[in-house]
């Protein structure tokens, strides 16, 4: 059955039931039960308006792995404030047959917009300060493949909430599937108002959220932002709230660190932590793979993805046959 | 011109500034208001039928962007004074931070002569506050007041120096000038798209926090106080702000306010989609925002309601949220929307509610109009309280079409619009009632 309608543009809007299938279906890309040419004959743009070096390659990878063509659309970074032109793209994409477009872009509410114009499904990559599905769903998964379960867990998510993307579509999910989870860093790196989400809480204090936590995931310190705006420098940043083995401690035994990358190693994380025992981080970018191959399949193996134009050329052709 | 006689009959006469409510006619000579009420049986005159009616002042709107001169891609005086007279507008107060902006006699000059040649309801211009609205240096004031302007404004911003607002507020007071403050804290405010709270985290946008108002209008206050001059506080937003124009009009400051049809009607859950169309500043904000800003207007607080029209070409919103610039249109739906929130919603009294549209915006800035009695200019809208209609930007007169409004259905309509005794729009129904002069005469 299909899961997601034409777009995956955030994690908030999905139902559990959505989440779980969606996850089912990663688990079995993870075990290579999807069709190797499952998406023969279609073709995914990846078009990034912010650098990225996992997410675009996993994006890229995944759709080779199913049979797809991937057009990978170069966006000069000079032409990131021209937001006039990101719809332009989009249709010119469309034009051009492209069946699902990846895009990351700096603006929140980019991907629905482009969303809202094209036919071709659009699939959220990272827009602003929003969301980043599929990031959140490679952390679910890893958590499900690791842990057996996500329920009932305790999940910290560690440092500059306010700005984080991941944070944002990492804690719905989280709190749709009956996780606990602890928002924690400086009070000028958290929403300025609690979350409506079930389950999810919000704290400065760090050694209280470690307490009896099951996974911690320090997120990337956006240098620019700690240039005594937000907080008064990195190393006062990492003093307060660094992930270092001894506080790891405060947290259960068998608690496992994960990480979306990339990491600032001696600032949001010690280099001991980040590749020490307890860490999941690089199985985080292999399922980061299994997650997109699930996503693209969902939305592209089930046909006709162009009612309108594919079949208006067979048609034509059949007709001087 | 020999005076022409134009006899509006038979409606439901409302002038809020003297306190009319009741059916009647109303006379008008020439530009002028002959006479209103019962038993006028006036020879020769060109009769308007006005059973079922609403016959009401000109609306008056004291904030107002034309983007004239220098952005006609968005609006001119033209297309903007066309949808002025489309929603009941008969006057209007245009906004400095065109392109010149209005911190020149000459630009104002150009703005009354292009009103004059192509516009087709009143147009005040105000003049800027500052030399290029940046917030340095005094505009040359004497000169732009010697060219009529009727108050002062770096609207879009405000004067961020309270030094040079102060001495802006001394030297005004000597030409009898207001200052309308747009009240933003650009250090509170930077780079926020949305009012801060709930949805704005949820939905990644960053946030406006009420305190980027709220400490402006504060600063405003006390300057305003000191000085003795009047500052008319433009688009309140936030609850914390009405607070403070309560308590300062409780000390006898010299201080109005105006709040926007959208303030009224939305919150910053319609951003939800992310449809740039509900991107304007100061943001939507909460419900208890709301509810606040509805009791100023019910106890005086807040004087009266302002669209603060901002067109911007359709272009120019299909961008994501993050990236549109600020502003939405509201000349065509002003009316519809505060009868449909006030009237029809709320129950509150037409005479009142209509006060906010008309009296009491031409009192703060002294503007002739926005009554019917005897000898008025003859600015008259005929509304049909009971119509129901569909806000379809595309039948907008105005170039832009970036109203938050599209596709709601509103109740009550201006009918008939009448500038100076010149009829300049009507609805097409209209047409079936007039008659010429003499057949109608008793």
């Amino acid at each position: 059955m299909k899961i997601l309608p034409k777009d995956l543009l955030g994690i908030r809007t999905l139902t559990p039931g959505q989440l779980h299938a969606l996850l089912a279906l990663s688990q079995a890309a993870l075990r290579g039960e999807l069709p190797p040419d499952g998406l023969r004959g279609r073709t995914v743009a990846t078009v990034f308006y912010e650098p990225s070096t996992r997410t675009r390659t996993s994006f890229e990878l995944a759709t080779r792995r199913l049979g797809a063509c991937v057009l990978s659309f170069d966006v000069p970074t000079s032409s990131v404030q021209k937001g006039e032109s990101l719809l332009d793209t989009a249709r010119t994409l469309e034009a051009l047959g492209v069946d699902a477009i990846v895009l990351r872009h700096s603006a929140s509410g980019a991907p629905h917009t482009i969303a809202r114009h094209v036919r071709s499904s659009v699939v959220n990559a990272g827009d602003g300060m929003h969301e980043h599905p599929t990031q959140a769903l490679t952390d679910l998964l890893t958590i499900l493949e690791v842990k057996g379960r996500i329920g009932g867990l305790r999940v910290v998510i560690l440092g500059d909430i306010l700005h984080s993307r991941v944070a944002r579509s990492v804690s719905y999910g989280l709190s749709l599937l009956g996780a606990q989870v602890v928002l924690c860093g400086p009070a000028t790196l958290l929403p300025r108002v609690p979350s409506e989400s079930p389950g999810v809480t919000m704290t400065t204090r760090l050694e209280e959220a470690l307490e009896g936590a099951d996974v911690v995931m320090p997120l990337r310190m956006q240098v620019e932002r700690a240039a005594g705006s937000f907080v008064p420098s990195l190393g006062e940043f990492a003093r307060l709230y660094g992930l270092t083995p001894q506080r790891l401690r405060g947290a259960k035994p068998d608690a496992i660190v994960m990480h979306p990358g990339p990491m600032n190693l001696g600032v949001e994380i010690t280099p001991e932590v980040a590749y020490g025992g307890q860490s999941v981080v690089l199985r985080q970018v292999e399922y980061g793979v299994a997650v997109r191959m699930a996503v693209l399949y969902d939305l592209l193996a089930y046909p006709p993805v162009h009612p309108e134009t594919r079949p208006t050329v067979r048609r034509e052709a059949a007709g001087v046959l | 011109m020999p005076s022409e006689r134009l006899w509006i009959r038979n409606g439901r006469v409302v002038d809020p500034a003297s306190g009319l409510d009741e059916p009647g006619d109303v006379l008008i000579e020439g530009d002028r208001i002959a006479a209103v009420g019962r038993g006028i049986r006036p020879e020769g005159a060109i009769v308007l039928e006005a059973d079922g009616l609403v016959v009401a002042p000109g609306l008056v709107d004291i904030h107002v962007h034309l983007r004239d001169p220098g952005e006609a891609h968005k609006e001119d005086i033209a297309s903007g004074t066309r949808a002025a007279a489309q929603g009941g507008v008969t006057s209007l107060v245009c906004m400095a931070n065109t392109t010149p902006p209005a911190d020149d006699p000459v630009v104002v000059d150009a703005i009354r002569w292009r009103a004059k040649a192509t516009g087709v309801v009143r147009v005040y211009p105000a003049g800027a506050v500052t030399k290029g609205l940046a917030g340095k240096e005094l505009s040359p004031i004497a000169g732009l007041a010697a060219a009529g302007v009727v108050a002062l404004s770096d609207d879009g911003r405000s004067v961020a120096d309270a030094g040079v607002l102060r001495r802006a507020m001394l030297y005004s007071r000597m030409f009898d000038l207001p200052i309308l403050e747009h009240c933003e804290d650009p250090s509170l405010s930077a780079g926020g798209v949305m009012h801060e709270g709930e949805v704005s985290a949820r939905l990644g946008l960053r946030g406006i926090p009420r305190s980027a108002e709220e400490v402006v209008v504060a600063r405003d206050l006390i300057l305003a106080e000191e000085t003795e001059a009047h500052v008319h506080i433009q688009h309140v937003s936030s609850l914390g702000s009405v607070r403070l124009i309560r308590a300062a009009k409780a000390r006898g400051v010299r201080v109005t306010a105006e709040v926007t049809p959208h303030h009224l009607t939305l919150t910053d859950e319609s951003i939800e989609g992310f449809d740039p169309n509900f991107k304007m500043a100061p943001p939507l904000r909460t419900a208890e925002d709301v509810e606040a800003l509805l009791e100023g207007l019910r106890d005086g607080t807040i004087d009266c309601i302002a669209t603060d029209h901002a067109p911007h070409a359709p272009a120019e919103k299909l961008v994501p949220f993050d990236l549109a610039p600020f502003g939405v249109i509201g000349l065509e739906t002003l009316l519809g929307v505060v009868l449909t929130r006030l009237v029809w919603q709320l129950g509150w009294p037409l005479g009142k509610v209509l006060s906010w549209l008309t009296d009491r915006p031409a009192r703060i800035l002294g503007l002739p109009g926005g009554t019917l009695r005897v000898g008025a200019p003859a600015d008259v809208v005929l509304i049909d309280l009971d119509r129901q209609w569909r806000v379809d930007p595309d039948r907008f007169a105005s170039k832009s079409k970036n109203t938050p409004f599209a596709g709601w259905t509103l109740r009550g309509k201006a009918v008939a619009t009448i500038v100076d005794g010149r009829v300049v729009w009507m609805e097409e129904d209209v047409h079936d009632r007039w008659l010429p002069a003499g057949v109608g005469a008793a």
